[in-house]
């Protein structure tokens, strides 16, 4: 069944869409990211235009990390506190990261903006992510305990705040530095940065894993919702019947995923998502690298209406 | 085909020049529903002349154009190792669609000069000045290169089917990524390549329904079309989670 979407002015199938979504829902489920790093390449090989695809990709992830957030208010592994000052920082992140999307599509160099970050970013979480849970495997064989760095250099700054639910006393610099960094990935790549937000957290800021993934969906909504918006105030791209379809399929493939991933063991979960990451950076890196069968592409011209 | 008798009762009844078109139109109006997947234009009609037939045969071109807009076409090249947009090139309108159907090969249905006054071609559908690049014709050709690919430009040469030098018809196929706007369908009829009679009518594509008042929504209050947006993302996020909690219950 074809579908004309109003915003996008391209005819897609409505099943691929919601299978696609599906899908994506599924890992999202399994591994605990927001899916929204693999959902938007996807979205430009079936030729969804890329400033669609962004814009959409973020009213998408609202959805699925607001089911998510409430699971963990139900559990209580949500850090308010910690995701406020995230949020924070998101915000002016994000609207930085609008700005430079305009600007660079002004340029005709989004496309190419949109894509370098997907490989470097993809590359370096698959990697780091692949070695990890590699070493993991090798040590809960050898019967090696994992060990876990408790202090860093984040906490010799100033401006110390309490985080009571995560058990920290740490400067606000640090959150608010990252969450700056996730807010503008947010808005370039049409990701809720949670691939970037959770390393960030449990690495950098030491907060214990449990309320990382609450946390970190808690301030994805906001920040996915302001950039929602800004992409639809100023560029008119976000596309609701997209966003309908992709979600449906999201948030029925996440609860899925879930079931799934509860049953696979963690080092295995991790690998495999590793080498799914890879897999769409090679991809995306080749595009990049090899002579393109066709050297030119046609954009409208000076972006807005 | 009852079409050909109405349309013979319409030539008795009309009064004009010497040779004139006298036009169908499967349908006038596009509607783009959500479930658009692109559609088929009939054009069919007939010469009505006052005189008998002249010796030199008659052809017909149908042109169709969507609405024009300016469009940017980017190069790619080669810069540290990745591929890059380098030198880009404005062209000032290029129809969203287009199509030319003829009755025969180009060359002898029209004349060059013929297609350059009444801008038949696709080329010369096409308007791009002064671009400050020096391979200009590169990218237009690009241009058209890369919609023909996508069907949204067809040069169907032999396309129109002419019956005893007075009926013709040709079915033009609309892509299913249409833009709305006033589709100029233009029929020529031509002798020795010049052009001997012209006729223009309107084909209306409009998103209808749904997708009309999404679209208008979104340019006209995009801040409530976001709004709107979020409150469908946070009612599906909130729906899936208490639908899920219930099954894990029951």
């Amino acid at each position: 069944m074809q579908i004309y979407l109003p915003i996008a002015e391209v005819s897609v199938n409505a099943f691929l869409l919601l299978g696609l979504g599906g899908l994506v829902g599924v890992l999202s489920g399994m591994f605990g990211v927001g899916g929204g790093f693999l959902m938007t390449p996807l979205l430009f090989f079936i030729g969804i235009p890329p400033a669609v695809a962004v814009a959409t990709e973020a009213n998408q992830i609202v959805a699925s990390s607001f089911s998510g957030v409430l699971a963990h208010l139900r559990r209580k592994t949500v850090d308010l506190r910690m995701g406020t000052v995230l949020l924070i920082g998101g915000l002016v992140g994000a609207a930085l990261g609008v700005v430079v999307f305009n600007y660079l599509k002004s340029m005709g160099q989004v496309d190419l903006l949109v894509r370098l970050c997907y490989v470097v970013f993809l590359g370096i979480i698959g990697g780091m992510m692949f070695f990890e849970s590699l070493r993991a495997i090798r040590n809960t064989r050898s019967g090696k305990a994992p060990r876990r760095k408790k202090h860093g250099w984040v906490h010799g700054l100033p401006f110390k705040m309490r985080f009571r639910t995560s058990g920290l006393y740490i400067s606000v610099i640090p959150p608010l530095l990252v969450g700056v960094a996730v807010g503008i990935l947010a808005a370039i790549m049409g990701v809720g940065g949670g691939f970037i937000m959770v390393p960030a957290m449990i690495y950098l800021l030491g907060m214990p894993t449990k309320v990382v993934v609450g946390t970190s969906l808690f301030q994805i909504i906001f920040v996915t919702a302001f950039t929602t918006l800004l992409h639809a105030t100023t560029n008119f791209t976000v596309d609701i019947a997209l966003a309908v379809l992709l979600l449906v399929g999201g948030v029925i493939g996440a609860q899925i995923g879930t079931r799934i991933g509860t049953r696979m063991q963690a080092e295995q979960l991790r690998i495999a998502l590793a080498v799914m990451v890879l897999a769409v950076c090679g991809k995306l890196a080749m595009d990049l690298l090899l002579q393109p069968s066709e050297l030119y592409s046609i954009g409208t011209a000076g972006g807005g209406h | 085909m009852a079409w050909r008798l109405v349309l013979l009762l319409c030539l008795a009844a009309l009064p004009g020049r010497a040779e004139e078109v006298v036009l169908g139109l499967s349908r006038d109006k596009v509607a783009i529903t959500a479930n658009f997947d692109g559609s088929n234009i009939l054009v069919f009609g007939a010469v009505k002349r006052e005189t008998a037939i002249p010796e030199m045969p008659l052809e017909v071109v149908v042109a169709i154009a969507g609405p024009s807009r300016p469009a940017t076409v980017r190069r790619k090249e080669r810069r540290f190792g990745i591929w890059v947009n380098t030198e880009a090139v404005e062209v000032d309108a290029a129809p969203s669609f287009y199509a030319v159907a003829t009755s025969g090969p180009l060359e002898d249905v029209l004349s060059r000069v013929e297609d350059l006054r009444h801008r038949i071609t696709i080329p010369k559908a096409i308007r791009s000045v002064g671009t400050g690049v020096l391979d200009a014709e590169n990218f237009t050709d690009a241009l058209i290169r890369i919609r023909m690919r996508e069907g949204a430009y067809q040069m169907l040469e032999g396309g129109v089917a002419l019956d005893e030098q007075t009926l013709f018809r040709t079915s033009i196929d609309l892509p299913a990524n249409l833009t709305e706007g006033d589709y100029a369908t233009r029929i020529f009829l031509t002798r020795g390549g010049q052009v001997v009679s012209e006729y223009e009518t309107v084909i209306d594509v409009r998103k209808v329904g749904l997708e009309r008042w999404l679209f208008v929504l979104s340019r006209e209050q995009p801040l409530l079309y976001g709004l709107m947006s979020l409150a469908i993302a946070i009612a599906a996020g909130w729906g899936a989670s208490a639908v899920f909690q219930l099954l894990r219950r029951g």
